[in-house]
This record gives structure tokens, sequence and C-alpha cells, in this order.
């Protein structure tokens, strides 16, 4: 999950399961808006894993998502989060 | 986040392929940017969107690199010795028509040592799907030449470049007599994923070819750089013309890479033609096999 506080501007945001990612960098090359960064941060086995920079260009159309070979990485946008929300009593998985 | 599952303000929310996968089985052994990871990827989505009885596909892989998308789908799946994934696939679909049988696998695998088996179900059109990764190599034994390396590329086992003439994959399952033929790129994956979903519900032999980097062996004998660096390859020189005659989509090395949905067409399934044949010869006689199939 992006660290940084979601901005007013930003549609969406990524999650990232940092320690199976193993920086291939597809979701970088690939994401439409450009803004995802390789960290400066190392994982466990020593891979630079994706983040946001800058965060407030995510759409949270999950491109990034598709094309991550290890299912480390995807997004969301803020909308389904808040469906999510009003339908909050029960656990609900977000569809693609 | 060091869970599955990421939890804002008490919402959980899970990757949307995740329910598809063994997720005891993740990370998975595929190295850093080999792209089978996102077929899969594609295949789980086109799996989602198809609506599909889960309890009522199962995967069927050989042997090699893909061959291990067996064992991290989240589906009934078995992982066949060598090359043998379509007669495994053909008997499975047989002994129970209900099933939608996926025969997922590389290109040495369903080419090299199964090519004979390809040839006869493509012929009779088993209603199976055949999804093929071709990564141009012999990925887990060490990059030894395979029957669809490009002339002029560098393997193990050819040192000085390639120089036989490789396989043209879309071109033989046409001439088999495959219903759907498709081929695509890593990079192109909302287009894999509606292939897969076409060929899920194509009733017949579907036959769709990703070329994958394969970068620890393929793209570093060849000095072709990164994974990344061959899916970048893939975007500026692959051309999209869907219909095109598969005799022209040979791949050359480096060259330019013709993609497309080549081959759509219709013909009788090898069970709708026997329960018809035997009709005709016993009449009522005869009880039509997996008829409740048939008629859906």
């Amino acid at each position: 999950m992006s660290d940084d506080a979601p901005s007013k501007k930003a549609k969406g945001t990524v999650f990232v399961r940092k320690e199976i990612c193993k920086g291939c960098s597809y979701c970088i090359d690939f994401c439409p808006p450009h803004c995802l960064a390789f960290s400066d941060d190392y994982n466990a086995k020593g891979y630079h894993y994706p983040v946001l920079s800058p965060a407030e260009d995510c759409t949270g159309c999950d491109l990034c998502g598709l094309y991550c070979p290890d299912f480390a990485i995807f997004g969301v946008k803020y909308e389904d989060i808040e469906k999510l929300r009003q339908d909050a009593a029960t656990p609900v998985r977000v569809s693609a | 986040m060091s869970t599955e599952q990421a939890v804002l303000d008490g919402l959980e929310i899970d990757n949307p392929v995740m329910p598809y996968l063994r997720k005891d089985r993740i990370p998975h052994i595929w190295c850093p940017g080999c792209g089978i990871g996102t077929t899969v990827n594609c295949f789980a989505r086109a799996l989602g969107e198809s609506g599909l009885d889960l309890d009522k596909v199962a995967v069927v892989s050989g042997i090699g690199c893909t061959g291990r998308v067996a064992g991290y789908m989240n589906l009934d799946s078995f992982h066949t010795t060598h090359g043998r994934p379509i007669p495994f696939a053909t008997g499975l679909k047989l002994a129970n028509p209900e099933l939608k049988v996926v025969v997922y696998s590389g290109d040495g695998d369903l080419f090299a040592i199964g090519g004979n088996h390809f040839f006869h179900a493509a012929r009779r059109n088993m209603d199976l799907m055949v999804v093929c990764i071709n990564n141009h190599t012999y990925g887990m034994t060490g990059g030894q030449l395979a029957p669809t390396t490009p002339m002029g590329a560098t393997q193990t086992t050819m040192p000085y470049g390639n120089f036989e003439q490789p396989f043209n994959l879309p071109f033989i399952a046409d001439a088999c007599g495959a219903v759907y033929v498709a081929r695509w790129t890593v990079y192109h994956v909302k287009q894999i994923t509606r292939a897969m979903k076409e060929g899920l519900s194509k009733r017949g032999f579907a036959f769709i070819e990703i070329i994958s980097p394969c970068p620890t062996l393929y793209s570093r004998r060849n000095r072709l750089g990164d994974g990344v660096d061959m899916v970048k390859y893939y975007k500026e020189k692959s051309v999209i013309k869907n219909g095109a005659n598969t005799k022209e989509v040979d791949l050359s090395f480096q060259g330019e890479i013709t993609v497309g949905k080549f081959v759509d067409r219709e013909r009788t399934t090898w069970l709708d033609g026997m329960n018809d044949h035997f009709s005709k010869v016993f009449g009522s006689k005869f009880k039509k096999y997996g008829v409740h199939h048939v008629e859906d």
C-alpha cells in the first residue's frame, strides 16, 4: 500500500506486496500515466519494488496489475473503494 | 503491507486474480522479467470474465517452465509427462464432456516432443483450448535450440547462430484445422485476455500463441537485454493484422511480429461428428454420448 497520503487529485492508488516483487519493471515501464518508480529500498530478496511517484497521477486503472508477472501489484480506483465502504458490512473483494 | 490483503480502514481489498491462484505456492519460480506470469494473470482474468463454473474447468500442462502453470492455478489441474498434455486433455474431455479443458504449455513441449499430438488433436477438432507460450528456447533445461528458435539466434547448442528454419505455429494450427488461431505477445495483455475469453467460449480446437521473453537464456545469450527490453521490442515491432494469411506470419530474429486473430471459423467437433455418424449408422439404437453438453 502506498504510504503517501492520497492527494485530492489522485483518482486511484496501487497496492504492492513488496515481499513477492522481483523488480522486473513491467509495471513501471508500461504505466499509462508514468506514475510508478523503483523504490530506494530493497525487499528481503534484494529487489527494488515499485512505489507511486508522483502519487497524484495514479488513475487506479489496474494495468500494472494486469502486467505484473508476480501478482505483486494491483490498482484500485477510489470510487471503487468508496463503493466498498458503503457496503462494508461484509468483506468484499474488488473485481477486475 | 506484508499480508495478502490490503487493509484500508477495515476494508479488505485483495488482488482480483488471487482467488484463481494457489496462494500457498506464490511466489512462483519464474525468473524476474519472464512473461509467463503475465499470461497467467491474463488467464485468471479471462476465467473471471468468462463466467465459467470453475469446478468445470481443468488445466493440463506438460513439462517446462510453462508446464508449471498447472501447479499455480486454483483449478483441477494435471502436470503430465513431457509432450503429452494434449493426449491427456483429450482423454479428460472424452471421459467428462462437461469439462472445459485448457492445455497450457510451452513451445518445446507442444511442438517439439508433442508435435504429433498437436497435429492430430487439431485435425480431429477436439474441444480444447491450447495456449502455447513461445519463448523461442528450452528455458528449463538450459537454452538449447528449440523448433521455434528464429534463424540467426544463438543458443547453447547453436553457438554460432541457428541455421534451421523454425516452425510457424499459427500456420501449423491453421493447416491442421484449428477453428480459432491467434497470436499475441506479452505486451498485448488486454488482447490476450480477450483472446482467452473467446477461446474459452469457442467449441472446437482453439489455439493461442503468446510470444514471451526468456531473459535468463534466450535474451542473455543473444545480448538482447532484460525481460522488459524484450517487451519493449514487442511493443515497437508488432503489427496487428487480424485475419492475416497465416502463411505470411513467420517470425524472424528481432524482426517484425505479426499479431492478431488469424482464424475464427466453425467446424464439427470430434464428439459431435462421432454422435452424428453413429446416429446415422445405428439409428435409434445409438445413445448420443455427452449429449446434454452438445445441446447446451
